[in-house]
């Protein structure tokens, strides 16, 4: 497979990006509902359009009402996302918890996809334990009652979890906190007794939780998937999240870095426009070379993941790590080019600094990715 | 598809018909590279019979028309030809800077006279070319370029020297930059081809910081140059004066080459590799060396995709037409970085320049080989030169 979109793909680029610049824009959502102190972050009726444009089903087989697309199709919508830092339930909910639901029973699916998919409903997960990713530990545990579950512990950085009416939340219920297996995934409704959220508002304007399980009672029918077999559940889970994250982390450098390039043929000191600093032109264009390498190697893992590729995980690692650096450095470059105004809350450059810093720590940063590549490739 | 897969089966017992078992082994030394030209010699038999069955089946040059000496290949055949080769980890017949370099020129540029005669002249490995451009005077700045040809009707007298000439001192013919017109900078130079055993032609090999003395300084002394080499075979390519064209175009090619673009060993993840040659010596690799090592990957394996993208989009028209120029400066640099990470593992034992274990320096003499890869073929700094001015379309670039 060639490693550039195909017809079909061109076009639903074409569709995505003039959708989303046009409804997701940054005046219009992330600026509009951060000033308005938004409690969920986003906005309901841009995620009720993009069940209208057939986004928010993406992922979801034919059979169960989706379109049964691929993550190069998910990485299309989610480069235009990251482009125009539009806050939505897109990454959480239409890959990471829609993928959990794949593994789900007929009666999950039936309860959560159609909801997911109309845009009435949105999706969270919880994985994080401790301030840095690290889902090879789970301490949060699920003992068996009665036909079910009683569910303790606390989860973190859960992207829209007090908006969310359905926590995936990974659990142990068997082994030891250091385990591969004894992994358990439920499907958490909003309403269970028990769950509490502390809502915070983190540095791109987004909400998360801190979210306890105080003895919460769930229904043997919670489950996703297999009891104690929730790791490979967990871990196509995190790898369709981290190949999302990447595309998403390609449109914020690819963002940053277009409107740095503007920037630098409009700003005029020392009699000259900006742009025309060899000093300035060589750090362009480095971060020029950098922004195409970090796509081609996220639409390599798209292409690998779809594909069933055992590579799959290894490049995705490659590419979330990839991409965490350089759009780490597109938005770097970004403000310190933009000079005093970069500092401005008036500019929109920040906010792609901001939004990039909360972007590359979900799922594992670059560090903890490389380390990964280092340990898939045996060493 | 089903006739590309037609085409792996036949090609596959093709190599396994005709590639010998020594032509299987890794290359260890510059003489297990065959270039071809009147002066060449065989190292065995091997490298004979390989050459010739290659030379019969137009495998020198895959993708040439087969009247040119090629198989005429599609790019998806030769692709499987690439694959196929490399699963067996065949060594290429011949390398020449006929094939990379001069013969896309010629195909592109080139007279049917001057394709026939150049084109299967290098496709079987006859004629070896070197490539006549820097002067000491015009580096990155090349079309400064002061080596004169003077028009005598029938002929130029060349005069002038060159430098950095690769392999110009074992080379049969030179592709020159030669100017012809001193009143124009851009439209006064001439592409020209001709014999490096013309009168007034030496060569002076430099030895450079790796021991080893791949390029030359070349001097033109009233070296005569005929415009004609015979019927419809002119001693240029393309036309009198505007030889820059065809210089820019081959330029593209030749940073092409450089980048590694087409994968091989500088796109490649090196962790594992250190981790197991650290092993060998009885060391541990530092974490910190590790951190660094994985981080190198990294940025390898994505510019492997990179490489992987760029070959298909310029197989259909959809890579934009500097981005060789990326490649180049993003494949050069990583290779660089390769090698520092390479001595690093490699500690004290990497620092011996003449010794067995290193078959007299080979970790250093690489090491010291690729910091010239951002330099030759346009520095890094041209090459982001060229990105700011033709893809970011950066004012006063």
């Amino acid at each position: 497979m060639p490693l550039y979109h195909n017809e079909d793909q061109a076009m639903l680029a074409d569709t995505a990006r003039g959708f989303i610049a046009e409804e997701g824009n940054i005046a219009k959502q992330l600026r509009h509902w951060r000033d308005r102190n938004c409690k969920d972050g986003f906005g309901h009726g841009l995620w009720k359009q993009m069940a209208e444009m057939g986004f928010t089903g993406m992922l979801v087989e034919e059979a169960d009402g989706g379109l049964g697309m691929g993550h190069v199709e998910a990485g299309i919508v989610l480069e235009e996302i990251g482009r125009n830092l539009t806050p939505s339930p897109f990454l959480t909910s239409s890959v990471l918890a829609a993928t959990a639901l794949k593994h789900g029973s007929d009666d999950l699916r039936g309860r959560y996809l159609p909801g997911l998919i109309a845009g009435d409903s949105v999706a969270a997960v919880a994985i994080d334990e401790t301030a840095k990713h690290r889902p090879e530990r789970i301490t949060t545990r699920a003992e068996k009652s009665g036909n079910g579950f009683k569910l303790s512990g606390a989860k973190s950085f859960v992207i829209q979890g007090a908006s969310a009416d359905m926590i995936v939340v990974a659990a142990r219920t068997s082994g030891s906190d250091e385990d591969a297996d004894g992994i358990t995934l439920f499907a958490v409704p909003k309403d269970a007794s028990g769950m509490s959220h502390d809502a915070v508002r983190l540095v791109d304007s987004s909400m998360a939780t801190h979210t306890k399980f105080d003895g919460v009672e769930l229904d043997g029918d919670t489950v996703i998937g297999e009891v104690d077999g929730g790791r490979a559940v967990l871990d196509a889970m995190l790898l369709a999240g981290r190949v999302g994250a990447a595309a998403e982390g390609v449109g914020v450098a690819r963002g940053a870095m277009d409107m740095t390039v503007d920037y630098l043929k409009q700003r005029k000191q020392f009699g000259k426009l900006i742009g025309e600093f060899q000093a300035l032109q060589h750090r362009a264009s480095h971060l020029y070379s950098e922004v195409e390498i970090a796509r081609a190697v996220t639409i390599k893992a798209q292409q690998l993941l779809d594909a069933g590729s055992v590579n799959a995980e290894l490049m995705a690692s490659v590419a979330k790590a990839k991409v965490a650096k350089t759009a780490r450095l597109a938005v770097q470059e970004g403000v310190q080019m933009h000079g005093g105004i970069g500092m401005t809350d008036e500019y929109d450059i920040g906010l792609y600094m901001k939004r990039d810093r909360a972007l590359a720590e979900f799922l594992g940063d670059a560090y903890y990715h490389a380390n990964r590549v280092a340990e898939l490739s045996g060493y | 598809m089903a006739d590309l897969e037609a085409f792996r089966t036949e090609t596959r017992s093709w190599l396994e018909a005709n590639c010998p078992p020594e032509m299987r082994e890794p290359v260890r030394g510059e003489d297990d590279i065959y270039w071809g030209g009147r002066r060449a010699t065989f190292k065995n038999d091997a490298q004979k019979a390989w050459l010739e069955a290659c030379v019969a089946k137009g495998y020198t040059v895959p993708m040439w028309p087969k009247e040119y000496g090629g198989a005429g290949l599609s790019p998806a055949e030769a692709k499987v030809l690439r694959e196929e080769m490399g699963r067996i980890n065949a060594r290429p017949p011949l390398s020449s800077f006929g094939i990379w370099m001069l013969g896309p020129a010629l195909l592109h540029f080139g007279t049917e006279g001057q394709k026939q005669r150049f084109l299967n002249e290098i496709a079987r490995g006859e004629i070896r070319w070197c490539q006549g451009y820097s002067e000491p005077g015009s580096g990155s700045d090349l079309v400064s370029l002061q080596t004169f040809g003077e028009d005598k009707g029938d002929h130029w007298v060349v005069n002038g020297q060159k430098i950095w000439t690769s392999y110009a001192d074992q080379a049969d013919w030179i592709f020159c930059l030669v100017r012809t017109d001193k009143t124009d900078k851009y439209q006064g130079i001439t592409f020209m081809l001709f014999d490096m055993a013309s009168e007034g032609v030496t060569t002076k090999p430099i030895k450079l910081i790796s021991g080893s003395s791949p390029f030359c300084e070349t001097f033109f002394d009233n070296v005569a140059v005929p415009k004609s080499y015979g019927d419809d075979c002119p001693a240029y390519v393309g036309t009198i004066n505007r030889g820059w064209d065809v210089a820019k175009y081959l330029l593209g090619h030749e940073r092409e080459m450089i980048s590694g673009a087409d994968g091989g060993e500088r796109a490649a993840a090196i962790g594992a590799a250190m981790k197991r040659h650290a092993a060998k010596t009885g060391d541990d690799i530092d974490p910190v060396l590790r951190a660094e090592l994985a981080m190198f990957d990294v940025d390898a394996m994505a510019y492997a995709a990179m490489g992987e993208k760029f070959l298909d989009e310029i197989k259909v028209g959809k890579a934009h037409p500097a981005q060789p120029n990326m490649m180049k400066y993003a494949g050069t640099e990583l290779n660089k970085r390769r090698h520092e990470l390479v001595m690093a593992v490699g500690g004290s034992r990497a620092l011996e320049w003449e010794s067995e274990a290193t078959e007299n320096g080979k970790p250093s003499k690489a090491w010291l080989r690729t910091k010239a890869n951002s330099i030759e073929g346009g520095t890094s700094e041209v090459m982001l030169n060229v990105i700011a001015k033709r893809i970011l379309d950066l004012p006063g670039a």
